[in-house]
């Protein structure tokens, strides 16, 4: 396999641009490592073609000396986003043989900036779940395996467990993912690469089949910080066909990125030290507050309080908003249909809903629905968007204190396939410390840190003010080059 | 650190859910979904112990206007486009069982 696949984005870039190798070269390199990578079940569609044509103008532009920003860049699309003429399914049955007739925006924003898609990532099924187990294509794997010697087959998280598992595995140099409660940062923890949610608005959801709208967000992943940046500035912008959209210029988030956090307040919230978290987390957590503080940053002890309750409140808001959302999958205008004989339209609804959706997808309708059910909704629904304005309130008080948050991810390392699935609330908990970020729409990275003591990768996350992602591309820079993560997954596949 | 469940939900309460959501459910997914059910609104119910006093929902999660757009058609004759994905499709339109008898 050609080294060219060891490559990140601005590697990528670069090298086509100076002509150390032609961007044909990149796709083809990129489409046999994903052939020969079958096996981890990270694409889910794979468009060599596409990728190969999109090199091809690359290379066809280097010779106009009319290059685009990620022109020679193949990347991986997580399988939420609409890509015009190529299945589109969200990891459900329920959308089966479903061709978008149009791009999402923030893919097609990709794809304009010259940028190939090698194919689509799997995910769990609409993006609910933080193992990539729910999906109807199976899981992915993680490239990563524990170092006693076993083979236990373990998750590369959720729900962008395909993202996270092609990134980690060098078959794409960058991906998207989405971000609803962790499933960007989750899954780039659990695979030693990273992953930032820009503030809500940032990036279009036009096109990005909705899952929870007041919380979903586009965001890349990939190798390291600049990689980031670099993608993160091509996807996002303003777009009148997301009236969540933020009528913003996009910042230069790639040209100011600078690792001096000399003065840079850095607050560790208490709340996030919780009990059961295994030591090396809370280990990692102290190695990452050294590296900022020798970085020049100053570390202060601060308090969200209402912390604890962010999970709850996600558990109710985000079933809330899916339940609504997923109503449009009856079988009447795409996807599968399933009609019982002599039924009428309303047992065709509830017969083809039964066999599309799988069964957190319909655990979670369900919590929706009755939490925005007559008689409920006050209790449950507009309590927890007092809380969710309580959390959001904890955020603008620490800002008077400190500039950025460090946390932990996750609390816990990658698990093994199976391990959490009989228990919701057990796999629920993956996100408790992504939540919080995720309710009050502000940005989030979660940078590689090291190893635990089972050789996986761990990783600590970086909140910052609403629209400052520099600060927190510039933090998670000086973080990259202290924590120096160079580990890799040993192909077994 | 789960709160025993206070309301619990029975598999009534889980067939009015499941015909609110559209869903068809077996007696079998009835038995596993109430105690499944009740066990996550168990555990969200902590959320009752917050003070809220005075504080109002969230409803904006960054803040920003509600932009309208102009009164004007911006895209049409695209019924190709809009049915190329029905399961059923007739004359131009979405077709569906008999609904009137």
């Amino acid at each position: 396999m050609s080294a060219l696949t060891d490559l990140g984005v601005a590697a990528i870039r670069d090298g086509v641009k100076g002509g150390d190798f032609s961007a044909r070269e990149v796709a083809e390199a990129f489409n046999a490592a994903i052939e020969a990578a079958r096996t981890l079940n990270a694409f889910v569609v794979e468009t060599p073609e596409y990728a190969l044509a999109a090199a091809d103008a690359a290379d066809a532009d280097r010779a106009a000396g009319a290059l685009k920003p990620l022109s020679g860049v193949p990347l991986g699309i997580k399988d939420l986003f609409c890509t015009k003429g190529v299945q589109t399914i969200a990891g459900s049955k329920i959308l089966q043989g479903y061709e978008p007739v149009y791009d999402s925006t923030v893919s097609a924003n990709l794809l304009a900036a010259g940028a190939g898609m090698l194919g689509k990532l799997n995910m769990d099924e609409f993006a609910m779940g933080s193992s990539n187990e729910t999906s109807a294509f199976g899981p992915a794997l993680s490239p990563w395996r524990r170092n006693d010697g076993g083979n236990v087959a373990l998750t590369p998280g959720g729900s962008s467990g395909g993202s996270a598992s092609a990134v980690a595995a060098r078959l794409a140099p960058g991906v998207t993912g989405t971000d609803t409660g962790g499933s960007i940062r989750q899954p780039a923890a659990f695979t030693g690469i990273t992953g930032i949610k820009p503030t809500y608005g940032r990036c279009s959801r036009y096109g990005i089949v909705a899952f929870a709208s007041s919380l979903d967000q586009a965001g890349p992943m990939a190798r390291d910080v600049r990689d980031c940046a670099i993608l993160l500035e091509a996807m996002a912008g303003f777009d009148p066909k997301d009236s969540t959209s933020l009528k913003l210029d996009v910042p230069k988030w790639e040209a100011n990125l600078s690792n001096n956090i000399k003065g840079v307040r850095v607050g560790i919230p208490k709340e996030y030290r919780i009990k059961d978290v295994p030591r090396d987390i809370d280990t990692m957590w102290d190695e990452g507050i050294a590296w900022l503080r020798d970085a020049g940053a100053q570390i202060v002890q601060v308090s969200l309080p209402h912390t604890k309750y962010a999970l709850p409140a996600y558990y109710i808001i985000a079933p809330a908003e899916a339940s609504s959302n997923l109503a449009r999958y009856d079988g009447v205008r795409y996807g599968l249909r399933v009609q019982p004989d002599g039924g009428n339209l309303g047992d065709m609804y509830e017969a083809t809903r039964a066999a599309g959706f799988g069964a957190e997808v319909k655990r979670r309708i369900m919590i929706g629905t009755y939490v925005l059910s007559a008689g409920f909704y006050d209790a449950y629904f507009n309590q927890a968007q007092k809380v969710r304005a309580l959390i959001a309130r904890d955020f603008d008080n620490v800002w008077s204190e400190c500039d950025l948050l460090l946390t932990p991810t996750a609390p816990s390392a990658a698990f093994g396939l199976g391990e959490k699935s009989a228990d919701p609330i057990a796999m629920y908990l993956n996100d408790v410390f992504a939540v919080p970020a995720s309710l009050a729409g502000l940005p989030a990275i979660s940078v590689p840190a090291g190893l635990d003591g089972q050789g996986l990768p761990l990783g600590l996350q970086i909140i910052g003010r609403a629209l400052d992602e520099q600060g927190v591309l510039n933090a998670a820079l000086a973080f990259e080059e202290r924590a120096g993560f160079t580990a890799r997954a040993e192909p077994w596949w | 650190m789960l709160a025993a469940p206070s309301m619990s939900v029975d598999a009534a309460a889980v067939r009015h859910i499941a015909k609110l959501a559209r869903i068809a459910v077996s007696d079998e997914e009835v038995a596993a979904l109430a105690p499944e059910l009740s066990n996550i609104l168990g555990w969200i119910e902590q959320l009752g112990e917050v003070d809220v006093a005075g504080v109002e929902p969230m409803t904006a999660v960054i803040a920003n206007t509600l932009r309208l757009r102009e009164d004007v058609v911006t895209e049409g004759d695209r019924q190709a486009d809009i049915l190329a994905n029905a399961p059923v499709a007739e004359h131009g339109f979405f077709a569906v069982p008999k609904v009137i008898e």
